[in-house]
């Protein structure tokens, strides 16, 4: 479980966060939505420790990690895993050694030892026969797919998710999500996804955090977002006439 | 300008003081050095060689067309030669090649890896980044870059004899007496002090632009640039100060 | 790899062809050479000045080093430093540093232009591309470059004498003397030729390098690493042809 305190951020004098206060459950999805500009990204990046926040505290379980020094927060990461938006993998390291790569750094496993475990992510993120490849040489999907076995190769209890589907087509996006979604159940992590696809929300937001100009302007899950009356989260997620139309089917307007 | 030259000052110095710390593997961080090494050297080899070999030829061929018109014995080209070469001409030429190539490259990975989010990736594993990715890199230059000085060097003699002596400007004989004559094996020092500190340089500056490169690919070309620039700028420095130390 | 070689410069040859056309409007074409006149001469000139003064620097203390040892005279230094500065370290080091300035951001400027396809949206307008984004940058640095490369050696002997002056190495009018001794104004000419064709080189070959990009941004920095790298080693060899066939 990761709580966030009254959350504030600004930069040079211009606050971006302006107080923002709720909970992130475990064994859950949480989605964080908004439009581009809410501050999603910069949310994200205070929770994952990436930056420290002006003001308000963030909580790990019973840790408070707003000012930990250099070495706490090295011993933090170990429980942490992060998607990037753009993958973020090495270019120069195969798909398997991308995978590896936190192994060899951080764990004293045996050469067998390491490749069960690569073959195990490999099979959970269905990436047979691609070990050898390198990054330049797969599809965005399996780039996308190949950065989520390497966030939870070590066992994280958190994991973070920048924008898992962009400039992925909604099929893809779909196997994305229910992914995570499986690999959240199964291991109890926090997972944490910042989105701006309403696909996603549907689908897998078991709990929904919407920013708007740097507040927080709703919260609530996937089954109560028709029904829901906050102009702002209908507004965003139901953004077309067409898509407002199928709304009030569903509503039986 | 002032104050941002001790705000960048500043923060190269941090950035110094956050790699020096224990590895999380040391094995991980041989490999990567060993890697270092051979891209730096290996590939580095070949330029290396030919601009030694132009630096050489050209230094023979000016000198022996001054002294052509002096009271100074013919035998001094193959002196000159060897004593600018081993003191001046290959350490600084050769460094400041290897500044746009090395440098360039150095400033352009980690400029890359910046942007496309894969120092925030190790960041979150938990990698101290400064040190895995900037300490490698300067320790494979600190042995890399002196050996390759050296190799110049050697080259540059070898280079100012195939200039003069085949096209008849001087005998062999003159310039191998030359080569010879007044020998200082301390001028050797001065050649490999050169070769280390030029090595830090061309690798630390470099690896600072693009660690701390901002913004998008025209900021990334601009970083590249300025590592460029700023480390010749400084290996032209530090061989003042070191020949103003040193002798 | 030979091949290759042929195969660029092939290239290379037919953009230099295509770029000299009549200009479509030559007011459009001169301003643009007024700016990258004003770019590479005013934005050069304070990085040319620091290391010329180093340069200076460095030669005059390393020669008063050197000639101690021997029977030559002192006043020696002034003149050993102006022809050296003149016909050898002005031109090729200043040219080197601007190969690492100037010809890095050309081609960063028309790898950038290629891959955000301005260059093909100048190509559908009826712009002759070659000759509007090239032609420019190599007049402008045909004019500028040569001028840069004086006022380095004019810099360079100035920071010799401080070096060697107020260190007391050698007398203020053994400096002076030595600088008046055996001038050949030859020497001057042969440093006009000399920055003229490295000139020539620092704004053409990143040019093509830039030109001709493909692919992302790890290509671009790539053709920007080799666009200097190339032109160092075109540079030292060039400077070897001229030193043979002018002296």
């Amino acid at each position: 479980m990761i709580r966030a305190v009254n959350i504030k951020k600004s930069f040079d004098g211009v606050e971006v966060l302006k107080g923002i206060s709720t909970i992130f459950e475990k064994g859950k999805t949480n989605l964080i939505i908004g439009r581009s500009g809410a501050g999603k990204t910069v949310f994200l990046k205070l929770l994952v420790t990436l930056m420290q926040p002006t003001e308000g505290e963030i909580w790990y379980g019973d840790v408070n990690v707003t000012n930990l020094n250099k070495r706490q927060l090295i011993d933090l990461r170990k429980d942490i895993g992060m998607l990037f938006q753009g993958s973020a993998l090495f270019d120069s390291l195969t798909v398997e050694e991308n995978i590896r790569f936190p192994l060899d750094m951080f764990t004293r496993k045996t050469k067998k030892e390491k490749q069960e475990r690569v073959d195990e992510m490999i099979e959970v993120v269905n990436l047979e026969g691609s070990n050898d490849k390198y990054p330049g040489e797969i599809s965005g999907g399996m780039q996308k797919r190949v950065g989520i076995a390497r966030s939870i190769v070590l066992n994280p209890k958190y994991l973070f998710c920048d924008e898992p589907n962009s400039g992925l087509d909604p099929k893809t996006s779909l196997v994305i999500d229910e992914l995570i979604q499986t690999i959240t159940r199964e291991n109890q992590i926090t997972t944490i996804i910042n989105t701006h696809d309403m696909n996603s929300v549907m689908e897998i937001g078991e709990k929904i955090n919407l920013l708007h100009m740097g507040k927080l302007a709703w919260v609530g899950n996937k089954d109560e977002v028709v029904e829901n009356e906050n102009e702002l989260l209908q507004n965003f997620i139901f953004a077309s006439p067409f898509l407002q139309r199928l709304r009030k089917q569903a509503l039986g307007k | 300008m002032i104050l941002s030259f001790f705000y960048h000052l500043g923060r190269f110095i941090s950035l110094l003081r956050l790699m020096i710390s224990k590895p999380e593997n040391w094995s991980m961080y041989w490999k990567e050095t060993v890697r270092q090494m051979n891209d730096m050297g290996v590939g580095s080899l070949i330029i290396v060689c030919l601009i030694s070999l132009f630096i050489g030829a050209v230094s023979a061929v000016q000198i022996a067309f001054q002294l052509s018109e002096q009271i100074v014995p013919m035998y001094y080209t193959g002196y000159i030669v060897r004593d600018m070469t081993i003191i001046e001409m290959a350490p600084t030429l050769t460094c400041l090649v290897l500044a746009g190539k090395v440098g360039s490259s150095i400033a352009a990975e980690l400029g890359g890896m910046r942007q496309k989010e894969q120092i925030d990736a190790l960041e979150i594993m938990g990698v101290n980044t400064a040190a895995y990715l900037v300490f490698p890199k300067i320790f494979a230059a600190l042995f890399i870059v002196p050996l390759l000085v050296a190799i110049a060097a050697f080259v540059a003699i070898i280079g100012g004899y195939l200039a003069v002596v085949p096209t008849g400007m001087i005998t062999a004989t003159e310039y191998v007496t030359g080569l010879r004559a007044f020998f200082v094996p301390y001028n050797i020092n001065i050649m490999f002090v050169k070769g280390v500190v030029f090595g830090f340089t061309l690798t630390a500056i470099p690896a600072y632009q693009g660690y701390y490169v901002e913004g998008g690919s025209l900021e990334l070309g601009q970083a590249n640039m300025n590592a460029v620039v700023f480390s010749n700028i400084a290996i032209l420095f530090c061989d003042f100060i070191i020949t103003l130390m040193m002798t | 790899m030979i091949l290759s070689f042929f195969y660029n410069l092939g290239r290379f040859v037919n953009l230099f062809r295509l770029m000299l056309s009549k200009p479509e409007r030559v007011s459009m074409y001169w301003k643009e050479t007024v700016r990258q006149m004003n770019d590479i001469g005013i934005g050069s000139l304070m990085i040319i000045g620091l290391i010329a003064l180093f340069i200076g620097a460095v030669a005059a203390m390393q020669f008063a080093y050197q000639l101690g040892n021997t029977f030559v005279p002192m006043y020696y230094t002034g003149y050993v430093v102006r022809d050296m500065t003149i016909m050898e370290l002005a031109p090729t080091i200043t040219c080197l540093v601007l190969a690492g300035k100037v010809g890095s951001n050309i081609a960063a400027e028309l790898g950038g232009m290629r891959q955000n396809e301005q260059i093909d949206a100048l190509e559908i307008m009826g712009v002759n591309t070659a000759s509007y984004l090239i032609a420019p940058k190599l007049v402008a640095a045909l004019v500028v470059i040569p001028l840069l490369v004086a006022i380095s050696a004019f810099v360079s002997i100035i920071g010799g004498f401080l070096a060697v002056v107020p260190t007391g190495m050698i007398t203020e009018s053994e400096y002076v003397l030595g600088l008046r001794l055996f001038f050949v104004p030859y020497t001057v000419f042969m440093m006009f030729v000399k920055s003229i064709v490295f000139a020539f080189i620092v704004a053409a070959l990143p040019a093509y390098q830039g030109y001709y990009v493909k692919g992302g941004s790890i290509e671009l920095g790539k053709a920007s690493t080799n666009a200097v790298v190339y032109c160092d080693i075109a540079i030292l060899l060039a400077d070897y042809i001229i030193a043979l066939m002018m002296t």
